[in-house]
């Protein structure tokens, strides 16, 4: 008998993305809505390169709005301060008591690179070796205190045991950080990292680093390729393959009720299109085909990017999710409080209190 | 003939810092980390009708003898963040991060502040600072070394910088491109953020220095300054008011707050002697100890806290402590501390309680409404940043037993006449540039 590491629970993710929304209410509705649907995470992307606010902002703000659901803000590696970057990654998931991510991106344009003046545009390789390093040093940085460093000792008059604080060292290609962290290590130990493996550069990071990867795919046969190939390269970097979540990014356009728009679009599958693999049809098809790909064991969950983002994820979390939930496949409340606990992922051990590392 | 009512003064809640006086010994003492925490002291200030809370940032975690340092709260989560995440628990109060411009860039900053303006209906504040050490630029990409006179013109450009993105959409919503170049910076491109809801948000700075006030006549809105006495208070406001005028802004176009410390008693005795309590808190026997290492430069952890004070002499040893401000002349102020030990017969720690800093209101809650109001009325400030050395709970009896005082007396607020940090502050919104 061979395993079947395709047939864990199913997990379900949905983008919170309101182009051209600076206010925090529509967030606030979308992720309430995504948490009703007991879904693992919502993400919010971001890039220099369009309008948009702040996305760890954003989600910092609906985080005491909500209870449950994981917030996965996009923040960027390339033109960005690691030690920022991982200090307010760290603070979500503070402020949200264990429900924060990041998805990992880079900056490619040299406009991008103009609006900082710093460095010029450099090839996504570079750049996807680079946010490598970043989530390295991120994870180094939240292990940098480990969880009982705060000791309160009256009669010695020690807040901290600074023993249990670490300089980091660390040297990267482009960058380099002394440590500790300014701030204690996160609930979840690490913040769940996330990385869109849809560009090859992205793979050999996502791999070696992210905890969830979203691979675009149009066909189950694709996507599990993917997944095999992401699982075998974890394992290549020493890692469990278990402990890495693969996820189908599809967008989704539930516009039509049940009726397909498309003739031959039927039957449930998605189609490619400019913006990645989209699915256009009724929430009770988009249920056969989540069911279907979960359970044949070619991915780990979805990543669902409504087309319209108020009617796609009510319609997706009232009829897909009901459905789901209905047929015993998806989870009809949270039984755990953090990120992790809903990915069925372990908190990891602190890499410093295991090796001893220095102080 | 008019009576002029009683000028009103404005009030901030500082979250305890990372320094001694922060009490974390007492059994009062939660999480300095938890959002609960910010919750509680963010509410009380708003139940208060404050104008702001206010974060500081540390970029390093200190060191004493190339070692962290232990003694006091260490440790806190990033400033923008918690805000955004108070944003969703309080209505109108300001919110303020202080966030360094040595280790930011400005397109990012001015993203994340407009970002939390529009995020939190107008209520974004920046309390601006700057940076030279190589010691914290260690974390950092840029690295350390920042010339001591670039510091200053570094932030001027920065902030300047920043107010050309706020204003870079037009009125209908649109981005506009943007360029700059300046001696610090060299960016071009749009901004991603429409402009928020305050236009600008609110600029602090913090800094006391020639080059510190003038920057803060230049460009800041709310100036924090650690004068807490009267005539201090007044001699800076004189100062720091009279350089508007180079920069064609008025004396209300820029808010003087002292950061301060209160102690309430039923009595003046008794809040005398809570006082005293408080500052041997703050001062443990491990404290008074390092402070008195901060000054002689070298290893007294043979010296007993509760007998004298060392009969040698301070060296310069300037690594001793990294990531703090230093201490001036450290052979005078040994000279002056022995001194006062002498005349007084005290100990270590009781030299250490007695020479530093005592808490700048302590009496009745009547005495200390009545002491704050004539501290505003002389033109000494404009209002008040209160630094609780407790958290969460550290401005409780405030909010509780002042904030009517002053309301009765007519000083402060009764109700939050408008939504954003500038009307809480009564100052004009920013024009348009460009």
């Amino acid at each position: 008998m061979t395993s079947s590491p395709g047939r864990g629970l199913l997990h379900l993710a949905a983008s919170v993305d309101r182009p051209g929304v600076y206010d925090a209410g529509p967030y606030v509705e979308l992720a309430r809505l995504a948490e009703r649907g007991g879904l693992d995470f919502v993400t919010l992307d971001d890039t220099f390169a369009r309008p948009g606010l702040d996305a760890p902002a954003v989600l910092a703000r609906v985080a005491p709005a909500t209870h449950r659901v994981g917030l996965v803000p996009t923040v960027t590696t390339t033109h960005t301060e690691p030690f920022h970057v991982q200090a307010a990654v760290a603070t979500l998931d503070w402020v949200s008591r264990g429900r924060a991510g990041w998805r990992i991106d880079v900056s490619t344009t040299e406009g991008e690179a103009r609006l900082f003046g710093r460095r010029h545009a450099a090839p996504p390789a570079a750049l996807w070796q680079e946010a490598g390093e970043v989530a390295d040093v991120a994870a180094r940085l939240w292990d940098s205190w480990e969880d009982d460093a705060e000791i309160r000792d009256v009669p010695t008059g020690r807040f901290v045991d600074r023993d249990k604080l670490h300089h980091v060292d660390f040297t990267g290609s482009a960058f380099s950080v002394k440590g500790p962290s300014i701030v204690p290590r996160p609930p979840q130990g690490h913040p769940v990292r996330v990385v869109d493996a849809t560009e090859d550069h992205a793979r050999t990071t996502a791999a070696r680093y992210a905890d969830v990867v979203l691979v675009r795919a149009a066909s189950s046969a694709r996507a599990r390729a993917l997944r095999d190939q992401l699982r075998g390269q974890a394992a290549q970097f020493g890692r469990d393959p278990d402990s890495l979540r693969v996820l189908v990014s599809l967008l989704v356009d539930l516009g039509d009720g049940e009726h397909a728009a498309e003739p031959g679009h039927g039957g449930g599958g998605p189609r490619p299109s400019a913006q990645g693999p989209l699915y256009r049809g009724g929430p009770v098809d988009l249920a056969e085909l989540i069911a279907s790909w979960h359970q044949d064991g070619t991915v780990d969950g979805f990543h669902l990017t409504p087309v319209e983002p108020r009617r796609d994820l009510e319609r997706l979390v009232n009829g897909t999710v009901g459905l789901l939930q209905h047929r015993g496949l998806f989870r009809t409340f949270y039984p755990g409080s953090t990120l992790r606990e809903h990915l069925g992922l372990a908190r990891p051990a602190n890499q410093y209190a295991v090796t001893g590392g220095t102080s | 003939m008019t009576v002029r009512p009683p000028k009103r003064m404005h009030l901030a809640a500082h979250f305890p810092g990372v320094n001694n006086t922060t009490v974390w010994a007492d059994p009062r003492s939660r999480s300095q980390i938890e959002f609960s925490s910010f919750e509680h002291l963010a509410r009380t200030a708003e139940r208060g009708l404050f104008d702001f809370f206010f974060l500081a940032e540390g970029l390093r975690l200190r060191e004493h003898k190339g070692r962290i340092h232990d003694l006091d709260v260490v440790g806190r989560p990033e400033s923008l963040t918690v805000l955004n995440a108070l944003a969703a628990v309080t209505e109108r109060l300001g919110l303020a991060a202080t966030v360094n411009a040595t280790f930011n860039e400005p397109y990012e900053l001015a993203r994340r502040l407009a970002s939390l303006d529009h995020l939190s209906g107008g209520r974004a504040a920046w309390n601006v600072v700057t940076s030279s050490d190589a010691f914290t630029g260690e974390n950092f990409r840029r690295g350390g070394y920042l010339d001591r006179t670039e510091r200053y013109t570094r932030a001027a450009e920065f902030v300047s910088t920043a107010r050309e993105l706020w204003d870079s959409w037009t009125a209908d919503g649109a981005p506009r491109p943007f360029a700059h170049r300046g001696r610090h910076f060299d960016i071009a491109g749009e901004f991603t953020v429409p402009r928020s809801p305050q236009g600008h948000p609110v600029v602090i700075q913090a800094g006391d220095s020639d080059e510190g006030r003038e920057f803060a006549a230049s460009a800041a809105d709310v100036i924090f300054t650690r004068h807490g006495s009267p005539e201090a208070g007044r001699a800076f406001s004189t100062d720091v008011k009279r350089r508007l005028e180079r920069y064609g802004r008025t004396p209300d176009d820029l808010k003087i707050m002292p950061g301060v410390t209160v102690v309430l008693g039923d009595t003046a005795a008794e809040a005398q002697e809570r006082a005293a309590e408080i500052r041997r808190q703050q001062v443990s026997p491990q404290t008074a100890i390092l402070v008195l290492e901060q000054i002689w430069g070298v290893d007294l952890s043979a010296y007993d806290p509760d007998g004298p004070l060392p009969e040698i002499d301070p060296v310069a040893e300037p690594q001793l402590t990294q990531g703090r401000t230093r201490r001036g002349d450290t052979v005078a102020i040994a000279e002056k501390w022995r001194a006062l030990s002498k005349e007084k017969g005290l100990s270590i720690r009781q030299t250490v309680i007695e020479a530093s800093g005592r808490q700048s209101f302590v009496g009745t809650p009547q005495a200390v409404a009545a002491e704050l109001e004539t501290f505003v009325r002389h033109g000494a400030a404009d209002g008040f940043i209160l630094v609780p050395h407790l958290t969460p709970g550290g401005l409780d009896e405030f909010v509780d037993r002042v904030v009517p005082l002053l309301q009765e007396r007519g000083v402060f607020r009764t109700e939050y006449e408008g939504t954003t940090l500038r009307s809480h502050l009564g100052l004009s919104d920013p024009v348009r540039k460009g």
